[in-house]
């Protein structure tokens, strides 16, 4: 039941991959690095020059000494809005405070006021769906000057915008599921609403101000002359309004609040699993990098990284002789049971059949799932289309889509076209869904994207009796071959959130261990499959 | 052999004493004062009585309330311990006019011995060699500058009736004996109440050997000698048997010189003559003097069993209920060599000032012989010696001995109250010392290095760091983040620190803007590369780092800021300690900055002040109120307006 290993770290072949890996991990360090400094050194002084903690320092001792951080989306919006919203100006994850799983979310006041960009109002919709599906109780510290009024048109009007943040606190407020907010900064207008919505709200004095209207619109609109302070201030706000029920004295005094108010949630997570005592691997995480090709194109066995990921390299491999281009068996991940489906070439019927059979047996065991993708899609060509290939990959998708068990997504190569619905994909919602620095996503390979184009512009030349070069065909597949070569990069997925964020391969075991205790925290409920077409 | 005895003492002589009667199959009666109620010899005897208020005089010197204590529980015998009453004459002949025992010397015996001057005149007709001093009636202090001056100077003045360092002045010159005088008759009168002086000729590189001795009041024995000279100011640091360097020759005229002066009064029971040496060159047979005879047993005296394995309570015990002395002189000898440490809760950096506190943690290693009356949350209280334990240890070398010692102050942990533990461990490792190479100044000369290589380095305070996070139980150590580590401050009382955690047992303390790196590996600390051999342990005061150069961080409690707007309303005691007086009343105005209350603590008197202009609403302390740190002792009205 061990796994066995046929890696040899002092081949050529691991030390190149070892070196690729390392290039890619360290392109991806740096865009998270970048994100640190937040609006800049400029701003960051300013910020701290009104006594105020950073804004990462703030989720820092909000959280226990030592406890992970599991941040979400933390390159999110690279590359976009010409740079000015590093992270999208917030900082969202789920770390623990007294030993309780949340989900965080910080306004970064030194990117633009903490203002909302679309990939902020994203990034801070997918932590409130990660906290509402995993039951993680949701901490807002407030610092946000509201929407980014050049961008409200995105950021303001439909239905996943700006106003569902509220939406979401009030549904998982009625759901049990805690809502703290420490407001530490402005919460002008709409945002307003994030203390008010909350069950419990801190306020710091002399820092935090809530209204609906600022001074300057008051004026406006009334004539009433009024300081920010006297408006909406701390004192204010805890002492008339009611819309706060903590006052802060600073930053530090405000954080240890929220700690306290947590200490009284009177929670405790559900019986799910049945947890083992911890094991780690007995191959070494490192020498991941090296058994994994850096070549996406160079098939090698997914066995190589689940031996490097679950305790003891333990794995109870389920129907090893069939269908044999995915891997399905059981194993247990720091402690935690899980069901692994794992590609291991392209996907046939069998295949498709094997996954939707095991996933079966997960749900009805209440196993979480483990996807560790890498598919370049479903089998095609006559014979397959003609044994029912899409009635099988339907059966796949199907028990993917409609399991109850918690699904956590890695995605540790290419993730294209139907492939990726098959190993939960984002929109199959898996609870978390990573990707290592190697990846590529999109609906197709560029190579065959660029030659359908291509085939179809020569079959309209030529139906003209017209003639195409190579050379010209080349020249008209090398913007789509860009293109896609572009899109499907991890960091342009990441900026755009259609995973959670980049992990460097070497922590596969530890983030998939922390999704895996962040997802326990919800209580499993029996699964209703749809109709499989059999 | 006595069926019950009643122990006249507390701490851990108390406790030691009730260790051999147990042994020995006597029952022992306890007595205690409010302080102790609680206190380990209190728990360990079969009986206590309260006999008082804490303060010594309202309890263990009243020696009234403890014989009737020893009549009304049956005692046939009384033990003092050592202080308190152990050398009081008067107190000896009360009890044996109780019809009970004490087990000691005879009152006669006491007196003879107990005026030092009078002593030396009876050492000097006994055949004893004495030092060259005035011991005379005539205390003018006129008198006793010519007297001074007829000795030369350097001179010591020394308390008539004293003992224990108290009421000695070393004088170097004459310009300086006026105001020493004073000082020294002063704090004499307070003790002892008795100002009397006598001065001495002060030594050059002088050492304290001094003899255990032992009668049956006729014949004594002696068990060989201690070397005492490790001190500072007087008092007694690390004490060792025999004493570096001494000779057969020697140590037979010392002996004998100690039997004579024991036989010469009559001696019965444990007692110690002790002598100044002159080391500047080796050992010689005339080269020492009589200094004093110590009526009692002393607080060093394990050394001298763990080199002769005789019991010296037990003796005690069967010389007093009327047996002869259990071994003959040439019944007695010596097995490899011993040192005891003495550990004290006091402040070595700040002039080895008494401290107090509650012991949040203690614990010691089984490798050494404990002597203790302090338990794990015990406090250290300000009316008492502040020991907190002695630590002894044996080996066949002297070497063997002093490593062992090492190893044993290494290994004990005390957290709660500040001590003298590190710079022990810096002693034990001081080359001279290590040498053999004493005298009583060595700690005075030294004492800079010394407690240079007692303090806290930057590699403790960043394992301190590391528990006050909770982070010291392997089993927590996680701190995963996805790319860069999470930067935090901790902070504790009186400073602050940024923790790293990059991962299972790996993470930066930058302290003081330096960063530290902290692992934990194959089962230890390391910190910058270097392998600590310290412990980390959590206890209910905070987190420490033992094992040399201790660290405790106190947590500050984030939440503790409401207080701060209504703060300077209310008076609070900076640490604890005694109110001594209050100098204000309920309706009182008062300015910022007038004298509110004066707080004795650390035997330093420390005045309380108004923090602002106001209105004096309620006093929360009297005088001789024994108080907590933090708690509070005046309160202003709210308002401060109202006060104008």
């Amino acid at each position: 039941m061990k796994l066995t290993t046929t890696a040899l770290p002092n081949s050529d072949a691991f030390k190149a991959n070892r070196e690729a890996h390392l290039g890619l991990i360290e392109t991806a360090r740096q865009a998270a690095e970048a994100v640190l400094a937040g609006g800049g050194q400029a701003s960051m002084k300013r910020h701290t020059d009104r006594g105020k903690m950073p804004p990462r320092e703030r989720v820092a001792n909000l959280l226990d000494p030592g406890s992970p951080f599991l941040e979400v989306g933390a390159t999110a919006a690279h590359g976009m809005y010409d740079g000015d919203a590093p992270g999208a100006g917030v900082i969202a994850g789920v770390g623990r405070v007294h030993g309780q799983d949340v989900m965080v979310v910080a306004n970064d006041a030194t990117v633009k006021g903490g203002t909302y960009y679309p990939m902020t109002v994203k990034k801070h919709l997918r932590a409130q769906e990660i906290a509402e599906e995993c039951h993680l109780p949701c901490i807002y510290l407030v610092d946000s000057g509201g929407a980014n009024l050049p961008n409200q048109d995105e950021v303001f009007p439909d239905r996943d915008h700006f106003g569902r943040i509220f939406f979401n606190q009030a549904q998982m407020s009625a759901k049990g599921i805690p809502q703290i907010a420490v407001v530490m900064g402005s919460c002008t207008a709409g945002g307003a609403y994030v203390p008010a919505m909350s069950d419990v709200t801190v306020i710091v004095r002399g820092q935090g101000t809530i209204f609906l209207a600022g001074p300057p619109l008051v004026k406006a609109a009334t004539g009433e002359v009024v300081s920010a302070e006297d408006l909406g201030g701390g004192d204010a706000h805890t002492r008339l309004s009611g819309v706060a029920d903590y006052l802060a004295e600073d930053d530090a005094h405000a954080l240890a609040i929220a700690r306290r108010a947590v200490g009284h949630l009177n929670r405790r997570m559900p019986e799910t699993v049945v947890w083992q005592s911890p094991e780690p691997p007995a191959y070494d995480p490192e020498e991941i990098l090296g058994v994994v090709p850096a070549d996406l194109r160079t098939p090698y066995d997914i066995r190589e990284v689940i031996a490097r990921v679950v305790d003891g390299s333990r794995f109870d491999e389920f129907k090893a002789r069939f269908g044999e281009s995915i891997v399905t068996g059981f194993a247990h991940i720091e402690g935690c049971p899980v069901g692994i489906v794992a590609n291991n070439g392209v996907l046939f019927s069998e295949s498709a059949q094997k996954a939707a059979h095991f996933i079966e047996l997960c749900s009805q065991r209440g196993t979480p799932l483990i996807f560790l993708q890498n598919i370049t899609g479903f089998m095609v060509g006559r014979k397959y289309e003609n044994e029912g290939i899409a009635r099988h990959g339907a059966k796949m998708v199907t028990a993917v889509a409609t399991t109850s068990v918690p699904k956590i997504t890695m995605l540790v190569g290419g993730s294209f076209g139907a492939g990726n619905y098959g190993m939960a994909g984002r929109a199959y919602s898996p609870r978390f869904l990573w990707t290592w620095p190697n990846s590529r996503i999109s609906v197709m390979g560029g190579e065959q994207a660029a030659g359908v184009l291509a085939t179809v512009r020569r079959d309209g030349i030529e139906r003209k009796g017209g003639t195409w070069s190579a050379e010209d065909e080349a020249e008209f597949k090398r913007p789509t071959l860009e293109m896609f070569e572009r899109q499907s990069h991890p960091l342009y997925a990441s900026a755009r959130l259609w995973d959670d964020g980049i992990v460097d391969p070497r922590k596969t075991r530890d983030v998939l261990a922390l999704s895996l205790r962040a997802s326990l925290n919800a209580p499993i409920e029996p699964t209703r499959f749809g109709v499989f077409r059999m | 052999m006595f069926q019950k005895i009643l122990i006249a003492n507390r701490g851990e002589i108390a406790c030691r004493v009730i260790d051999s009667c147990r042994r020995l199959g006597v029952a022992t009666v306890a007595v205690f004062s409010d302080a102790d109620r609680a206190a380990r010899h209190v728990a360990m005897a079969d009986e206590a009585v309260h006999i008082g208020g804490p303060a010594p005089a309202d309890s263990y010197l009243k020696g009234d309330a403890i014989i009737a204590a020893a009549r009304d529980t049956g005692a046939e015998a009384i033990h003092p311990g050592y202080g308190f009453l152990s050398e009081n004459p008067d107190f000896v002949e009360a009890v044996e006019a109780a019809g009970l025992i004490f087990i000691g010397p005879s009152a006669k015996a006491i007196r003879a011995m107990g005026l030092k001057d009078a002593a030396k005149a009876l050492m000097e007709t006994a055949g004893v060699p004495v030092v060259p001093g005035y011991h005379g009636q005539d205390q003018h202090p006129d008198h006793l500058a010519r007297m001074a001056d007829q000795i030369g100077y350097p001179v010591l003045i020394k308390a008539v009736a004293g003992g224990g360092g108290k009421g000695m002045r070393l004088v170097e010159a004459g310009r300086d004996f006026a105001d020493a005088l004073d000082s020294a008759r002063s704090e004499a009168k307070t003790a002892f109440g008795n100002p009397d002086v006598l001065i001495e000729k002060y030594i050059q590189q002088p050492r304290h050997i001094e003899v255990q001795v032992f009668g049956d009041g006729t014949r004594a024995v002696h068990l060989f000698e201690r070397d005492c000279s490790l001190q500072r100011r007087h008092q007694k640091v690390i004490e060792e048997a025999p004493a570096p360097g001494m000779t057969p020759e020697v140590r037979k005229a010392m002996g004998a010189a100690a039997v004579r002066a024991a036989e010469a009064i009559g001696y019965a029971g444990a007692g110690t003559i002790e002598f100044i040496v002159d080391g500047s060159d080796g050992l010689r047979e005339d080269g020492f003097w009589f200094m004093e005879m110590n009526t009692r047993l002393q607080v060093e005296h394990p050394v001298t069993e763990a080199i002769t394995g005789v019991d010296l309570v037990e003796w005690q015990l069967r010389v007093a209920s009327g047996e002869p002395l259990p071994a003959r002189q040439e019944e007695l000898s010596i097995t490899g060599h011993a040192f005891e440490a003495r550990l004290y809760a006091e402040d070595v950096p700040a002039g080895f000032l008494p401290a107090t506190g509650r012991l949040a943690h203690l614990a010691f290693p089984d490798t050494a012989r404990i002597e203790t009356g302090v338990r794990q949350g015990d406090t250290i209280s300000p009316w008492y010696d502040p020991m907190i334990a002695k630590v002894v240890t044996h080996g066949a070398t002297r070497a063997i001995a002093l490593s062992r010692l090492e190893s044993a102050l290494v290994d004990t942990e005390v957290a709660g109250s500040v001590t003298n533990l590190d710079f022990l461990i810096a002693l034990t490792r001081h080359a001279e010392f290590r040498a053999g190479e004493v005298d009583t100044g060595l700690i005075g000369r030294d004492l800079d290095a010394l407690i240079d290589a007692a303090a806290p380095d930057a590699g403790a305070r960043a394992l301190a760091v590391i528990g006050l996070a909770g982070l010291a139980d392997p089993s927590v150590r996680g701190g995963m983040t996805l790319w860069q580590p999470l930067r935090r401050t901790i902070a504790w009382d009186g400073g602050e620190a940024l923790l790293e955690v990059e991962g299972p047992g790996a993470a930066r303390v930058t302290l003081d803007g330096t960063p530290h790196e902290v692992r934990w590996q194959g089962d230890r600390w390391w910190v910058d590369g270097a392998l600590r051999r310290n412990r980390i342990v959590r206890h209910d005061a905070g987190t420490s780092v033992f094992g040399g150069r201790t660290v405790t961080l106190a947590p500050l409690d984030p939440l503790a800021r409401a207080g701060e707007a209504a703060g300077d309303a209310l008076t609070l005691s900076p640490m604890p300690g005694l109110v001594r007086s209050v100098h204000v009343k309920a309706g009182q105005a008062v300015k910022a900055g007038d004298r509110l209350a004066v707080l004795e603590a650390m035997k330093m008197e420390h005045a309380l002040t108004a923090a602002r202009d106001g209105v004096v609403a309620e006093v929360l302390a009297q005088a001789g109120d024994q108080v907590e740190a933090g708690a509070p002792l005046i309160r202003l009205e709210e308002d401060a307006e109202e006060a104008a």
